[in-house]
């Protein structure tokens, strides 16, 4: 039983009020794109024991989504932010490497 | 015997006597006696049988660890089983049955299995009941289900008679258990200003400690427990509730309590059980400990208890379960239970110690005339249903050179395990203690919360300690520790200085005697519920099984109902033993919530019956239910199925709608259906994405049937959409589907354009809408008054405000049964008055109203397809035949690149077509179509499968759709489709458009 904090309306939402919405920072690949592209945009995730970013979303409250960081080994989480970015901000890439040093995720690290 | 002393019982009140039964006999208590200890009052030492062997089992513990004393209280639709005696408060009219024997509980046929047991080692099921291969079904099997399941089940047409409730609190600190150490770390934290929540399961503060005595600041541990409750209740930022388990530990603080408010006396008024849902800070852990049994020959019978538990009984209850007692233990502990038992005048005729020398407390037994025989063992205590004699050997050795005494109950004490359940709940971990020979709870690896810090602090026994000055010491360290970490800066007042008589240490003692032989071996018994023995679990390491997680499930150790809160330590101290490795590296299985069962009234609490899950329904809903309606659930809306008149089957009616709704004029309440505003500079954009087809080009005033596709390519909704103005789409979506269709599009808008400039509100409850159907449709409106319904004014595929009536609306031109149809929308609040008046002026046009089956068939006819039923989730418009609607001027939309895929584009995909029964019957739903050839497992290969299938009055025929391979191409042939009856339907493949092909009914 998770407690995110919604970055739109400022709560601290327990799951229940939250639901999950798969990986973040998809690209998303549409008509003209080659089958491998368009394969690993639908199906490839990461999958990974530790830092990890996902998509949320207030369902059963403000309704907005967001975007995690979180570690799937401990739960601990290291912020939440708008999500309407491709990339995560700067504050909670250091918000990870404080806590995690030398972390990577896909491109990002 | 087991009898009740004259004097003595700290919990029971003499002056009032309760009247209670076990298994048909009445028996009489006290207020204050728990079932265990009225039962041992009356001499009713036997309380049930073992699982496996049916051996009688006493009671041998005094809390919720107990095994054995399992009973089903209670009758009729408040009968329970498996509830523990020790734990069930007595009250006047409690009814009580044992469990797990046949005829009675003295004489049981399944005993028989006891004789039995060398054949039934552990694994016995894996190994025994493989061969010959058909004895499994007719005799293995059988048997099996005859002699499986723990109690009786309660009456299946019975229903809970009682309530059950949730509450949710949140608190800065949690303190689980309200012994000393809770009752101090609570007011240590609380001193700090912080919110803290006290819960304890039991319906007493104080725990052990006054049973075990010592003194705080130099007054009786019992008065402390007085006057630090006091304290607690008269502070505003402390709850305390007692009769309340911390049940588990979960993710970021959360944590459930299982409150039990009226088992101790159902008279009373109010929810039976309540369930809390607790979000803390900070979690302290101050659950005590459980002493461990002392695994030799014979531990089982009855008689055989835990020192401590005695002790329980003799000081709480005034009940002493023998009059000749021998004492087995390997630390200190045990002398006071020796001591209590002597002053209270019972023969205590021998302490045996496995160890060479004992503390202080055994001198003071020594003084009191107590023999004490340091290294001494018991090699196996004899007696069926009750302890007869013991036959006392050394600890050194086999087991040979026995002396037998007789006696008539034992207490046995194998040193104390923390519970620490609640700490490892959440993924808190281990050490092991060398000294104490138990696993504690590490400090440095707590269960970690959502800032990646330590949220749980164990405290007092629960963490090690197990003297009373170090509890109490411990204790008030973690509620500082606690409240300090939840925010709150701990007052630096002194902690209470406890003391009790000091000890000597313990040593560990695995197997008395330490070499027992296999016979004593094959008496030992870990687990009491589940019948698992020292060698059984020898036996599976020999067999190989060399994970502690293994040897649970291959021998069931720690698997019964008490999960192994007695049994688990000293089952993998032997598995250990037998793998020559340390106990560390062997390691615990996993604990796992809740701490002892739950019940499941609990787990629902209100949410049961009509409030389960609620129910949507229509501003016509209560028109539908005077008048018949036959209701059926759409999502969470409830539909009428069909208008059933007196004499009438739900078939009768289906028909008779059907042919009115063709033939005259039927009335569909609409209501239910998804309704979306899409509004905004770049909603036309945005439509253009989320369907297939192109809705930025609809003309304002103009309707288009649209379909939606996941970005996976396979068909999720679809629905009629309508351009208001030049920024505003309504669409239309399908019952149930517009939570989800909402969801999706809001998805896109916030995660992949949010710099479209589009809104979407669902308005689907802001409109009552009801389908006008058939020939009669535009007479009943023209009769009705206001604005112009022709056929120039409002054509197909068109909308209109105005006037119908005195009814401001919106008529929408569309027809889902071919005939001619308006669907008209009017304010929600109108919806029962609009549908009165159509229904008061169709009287001359033979009126009725129908229902959604008739739906069905009327868009069966003619071939138009519905999710969910032509949709599984793995369909694709083309599949349908829907190519038409995929639009090929946009360059995007979602499905688009999915449907380019090679699996999209096989020719083989299975496509639709209209079905026609060879004989006119109708095809059974779901029914597969087999073709040549059979696959790889021996079966026909399928080539298709009905998704439609109704009986059609007008066509007086069944009729139905379904997706065949190459259907289109194959015209006229005949399928088979082989029915769950044995029969195999035979079924034409034809056109899905069954009724007026070219459209001539609704084209007026």
């Amino acid at each position: 039983m998770l407690i995110l904090r919604c970055p739109c309306c400022g709560v601290d939402a327990e799951e229940t009020e939250l639901a999950a919405g798969g990986e973040a920072h998809l690209k998303r690949f549409g008509p003209g794109s080659s089958d491998d592209d368009f394969h690993d945009y639908l199906f490839m995730r990461e999958n990974p024991k530790g830092v990890h970013f996902e998509r949320w979303r207030h369902a059963n409250g403000c309704g907005k989504w967001f975007h995690v960081a979180r570690c799937t080994r401990t739960l601990e989480v290291f912020g939440t932010y708008s999500a309407q970015t491709t990339e995560p901000p700067q504050e909670i890439k250091d918000a990870i490497t404080a806590k995690r040093p030398g972390w990577t995720w896909r491109e990002f690290s | 015997m087991s009898t009740r002393l004259t004097k003595q019982g700290r919990l029971i009140d003499r002056s009032k006597k309760i009247s209670f039964t076990f298994n048909g006999t009445t028996m009489q208590g006290y207020a204050g006696d728990t079932l265990a200890s009225a039962l041992l009052a009356n001499d009713q030492m036997m309380m049930g049988r073992s699982f496996k062997y049916h051996r009688p089992r006493g009671v041998v513990a005094s809390g919720a660890e107990e095994p054995n004393a399992l009973v089903g209280l209670g009758q009729g639709n408040r009968f329970e089983p498996n509830q523990r005696a020790t734990t069930t408060e007595l009250f006047n009219g409690l009814t009580s049955v044992s469990q797990n024997h046949w005829p009675n509980l003295d004489f049981d046929i399944g005993a028989v299995n006891t004789a039995l047991a060398r054949f039934l080692p552990a694994g016995f099921y894996y190994k025994t009941f493989i061969h010959p291969k058909p004895f499994w079904k007719h005799i293995y099997e059988p048997f099996i289900r005859q002699s499986a399941g723990l109690g009786k089940a309660p009456d299946k047409d019975s229903r809970d008679a009682d309530t059950y409730e949730h509450f949710y609190a949140f608190t800065d600190v949690l303190v689980i258990g309200g012994g000393v150490a809770g009752l101090q770390a609570a007011r240590a934290a609380a001193q700090s200003g912080a919110k803290v929540m006290l819960i304890e399961q039991s319906a007493h503060w104080g725990g052990r400690a006054p049973v075990d005595g010592g003194t705080v600041d130099g007054q009786p541990v019992d008065k402390f427990v007085e006057q630090l409750v006091s304290e607690l209740e008269t502070m505003k930022n402390v709850t305390l509730r007692n009769r309340c388990m911390g049940a588990g530990v979960y993710d970021h603080g959360y944590a459930l309590g299982y409150e039990r408010l009226t088992d101790h006396n159902p008279g009373m008024q109010g929810p039976r059980h309540r369930l809390w849902r607790i979000r803390a800070k900070q979690i302290v852990t101050a659950t005590g400990a459980i002493e461990r049994p002392l695994s030799f020959a014979g531990n089982d019978v009855p008689g055989v208890m835990l020192a401590s538990a005695m002790r329980d009984y003799l000081v709480n209850w005034g009940v002493v379960p023998g009059e000749r007692v021998i004492i087995a233990t390997n630390n200190d502990d045990a002398y006071r239970s020796a001591i209590l038992l002597k002053q209270a005048g019972v023969d205590v005729l021998r302490v045996v110690d496995a160890r060479a020398t004992a503390g202080p407390l055994a001198e003071e037994a020594r003084q009191l005339g107590i023999r004490v025989d340091p290294g001494k063992a018991i090699a196996k205590v004899k007696g069926g249903k009750r302890v007869k004699s013991v036959q006392l050997c050394n600890q050194d050795g086999i087991g040979g050179a026995r002396e037998e005494v007789e006696a008539d109950a034992v207490a046995m004490s194998g040193g104390w395990s923390p519970v620490v359940h609640l700490w490892s709940h959440c993924g808190g971990k281990l050490i092991w203690d060398e000294a104490q020979a138990h696993f504690r709870p590490d400090p440095t690896r707590p269960p970690l919360g959502a800032d990646g810090e330590g949220f749980v602090i164990a405290a007092g026994s629960a963490n090690g300690p197990l003297a009373l000055g170090d509890i109490l010491a411990d204790a008030d360290a973690a509620g500082k520790a606690a409240a300090k970490a939840a925010g709150h800066k701990p007052k630096r007042a002194k902690a209470p200085v406890g003391e009790a008589s000091s000890e000597a240490p313990m040593e560990p003692v695995w197997l008395m005697p330490a070499n027992a032989d296999i016979q004593l071996r094959g008496k030992a018994w870990l687990d009491f519920q589940n019948d698992v023995k020292v060698s059984d679990v020898q036996l599976a390491a020999r067999e190989g099984y060399e994970s502690v997680e293994h040897t649970k499930r291959y021998t069931t150790l720690g698997m019964a109902t008490d999960q192994g809160k007695l049994s688990n330590i000293n089952g993998l101290a032997i598995l250990a033993n037998a793998l020559d490795a340390e106990i560390p590296q062997v390691g615990t299985t996993t604990f796992r919530p809740p701490y002892t069962p739950i019940s499941m009234g609990a787990i629902g609490g209100e949410a049961r019956g009509e409030v389960f899950q609620p129910i949507r329904q229509t501003p016509m809903h209560d028109w539908h239910d005077k008048h018949g309606a036959d209701w059926e659930p759409v999502g969470h809306w409830r539909r009428t199925y069909a208008y059933v008149r007196p004499g009438e089957s739900v078939h009768d009616a289906v028909n008779r709608e059907v042919k009115n709704t063709r033939d005259n004029l039927g009335l569909l309440d609409a209501s239910t259906l998804g309704k979306l505003i899409v509004k905004g500079p770049d909603a036309g954009r945005f439509l253009d994405m989320m369907y297939t087809n192109m809705m930025s080009t609809l003309k304002v005033g103009k309707c288009r049937y649209g379909l939606m596709c996941s970005e996976n390519g396979f068909l999720i909704d679809d629905g009629v959409v309508a351009r208001i103005d030049e920024d505003t789409w309504l669409c239309h979506t399908t019952t149930g589907g517009a939570e989800r269709t909402h969801g999706h599009m809001e998805e896109w808008l916030q995660t992949e354009w949010w710099d479209w400039k589009v809104y979407v509100a669902n308005v689907t409850e802001q409109y009552a809408q009801v389908a006008v159907v058939g020939p009669n449709a535009r007479k009943v409106l023209e009769k009705l008054g206001g604005m112009d319904v022709s056929k120039e004014a409002l054509p197909f595929m068109e909308w209109r405000d105005g006037k119908i009536g005195d009814f401001d609306c919106r008529a929408y031109r569309i027809s889902f049964s071919g005939e001619l149809s308006y669907e008209i929308a009017v304010p929600a609040s109108q919806g029962q008055a609009f549908w009165d008046a159509l229904l008061e002026a169709g009287q001359e046009f033979g009126v009725m109203p129908y229902g959604t089956e008739c739906l069905h068939i009327l868009r069966a006819e003619k071939g138009f397809i519905m999710i969910g039923d032509e949709t599984d989730g793995t369909v694709i418009p083309q599949d349908l035949g829907l190519h038409w609607a995929l639009s090929k001027k946009k360059e995007d939309y979602l499905g688009k690149r999915a449907h380019d895929r090679s699996h999209m584009t096989d020719p083989d995909r299975w496509k639709l077509v209209g079905l026609e029964t060879v004989d006119g019957s109708v095809l059974p739903d779901g029914a597969y179509a087999v073709g040549e050839g059979v696959n790889a497992n021996g079966q026909r290969n399928m080539i298709g499968r009905v998704t439609s299938t109704y009986y059609s009055a007008n066509l007086g025929r069944g009729i139905a759709m379904g997706l065949i391979k190459h259907g289109p191409d194959r015209m006229g042939e005949i399928v088979e489709f082989p029915g769950t009856d044995d029969k195999i339907y035979k079924a034409k493949i034809v056109d899905p458009i069954f009724y007026d092909k070219d459209g001539e009914k609704q084209n007026v």
